[in-house]
């Protein structure tokens, strides 16, 4: 496989990392996400990495930087089903995922974005006053 | 204290660092490691291969048991004939990156392992090794 699939479920996008990436393969998938976001439209991207056994310096600067260019794009991040074992060694190393929205699983994680969606809406609604 | 060496991998491509991660979890699975110091293992081996990959130019790792005593371990050795590193102790420092990196690498790598040691000199190469012991 040489490329992660990226689907659309409503205004979101959801990606689920199944495989241990390596680091171009890590890069296409930040480039194709960010694309993705500006031609759907989205309003929200979901990554679910609970198949993930370790997260790395590099892969937590990728969702990082996801996080970050959705922010621009007007689009929010949400890292889904992170495993314990995981968040312990990610801190340890020093990687400070503190820009990023976390969720125990994709199905919360799809609440708390609608849930955004619709107070950023909302927000929009009284700008336009 | 008994050491044997098991393998030696080539880290030439993005792929060969995947390819660390699942030789170092393999061999940490048979020791009986626990699935938090594997994991911590994994991910400190990721980081120094990466490096031996994009800064030194490639290399490769050995992995080794070790017996001392009742106690059981595996050492991991990257090595690269690379550009070395000249101040030691700034490239170890967090957030220290000469490639725009996050530069946790060295540092968070010491952090995960019971051992750490690295040697290097400019024009010669790096050697850092690494021990977990279970
Ligand atoms: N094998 C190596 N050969 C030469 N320089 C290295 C090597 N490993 C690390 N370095 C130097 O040490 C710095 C810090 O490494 P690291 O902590 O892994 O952070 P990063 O990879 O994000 O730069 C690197 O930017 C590089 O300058
Ligand atoms: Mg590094």
């Amino acid at each position: 496989m040489d490329k992660i699939p990226i689907l659309k479920v409503g205004k979101c996008l959801l990606v689920t990392i199944q495989i241990d990436m390596h680091d171009r393969l890590a890069m296409a998938l930040q480039d194709d996400l960010t694309n993705a976001i500006v031609t759907s439209r989205a309003k929200g991207v979901l990554i679910d990495v609970s198949a993930l056994e370790i997260v790395d310096s590099f892969i937590g600067r990728m969702l990082s930087n996801i996080a970050s260019a959705s922010r621009v794009l007007d689009a929010v991040t949400i890292v889904v089903g992170m495993r314990p074992h995981v968040a312990i060694t990610l801190v340890e190393l020093g990687v400070q995922l503190s820009g990023i929205q976390t969720a125990r699983n994709v199905d919360k994680g799809l609440e708390t974005i609608s849930r955004l969606i619709e107070q950023s809406e909302s927000t929009d609604a009284y700008g336009d006053d | 204290m008994l050491t044997e060496t098991i393998e030696t991998v080539p880290i030439r491509s993005s792929e060969d660092i995947v390819r660390v991660r699942q030789k170092v979890r393999f061999q940490a699975g048979a020791m009986g490691m626990s699935l938090i110091d594997q994991t911590k293992f994994i991910t400190a081996a990721s980081e120094i291969a990466r490096n031996t990959f994009e800064y030194g130019g490639g290399g490769e790792l050995v992995m080794e048991t070790l017996r001392d005593g009742a106690r059981r371990g595996l050492r991991l050795t990257f090595l690269d004939e690379g550009p070395g590193i000249a101040d030691i102790e700034q490239a170890m420092r967090d957030h220290f990156t000469t490639g725009g990196g996050l530069g946790l690498g060295l540092g968070g790598a010491k952090r995960l392992v019971n051992e750490f040691d690295i040697e290097s000199r400019p024009g010669e190469g790096t050697r850092i090794s690494l021990i977990r012991w279970k």
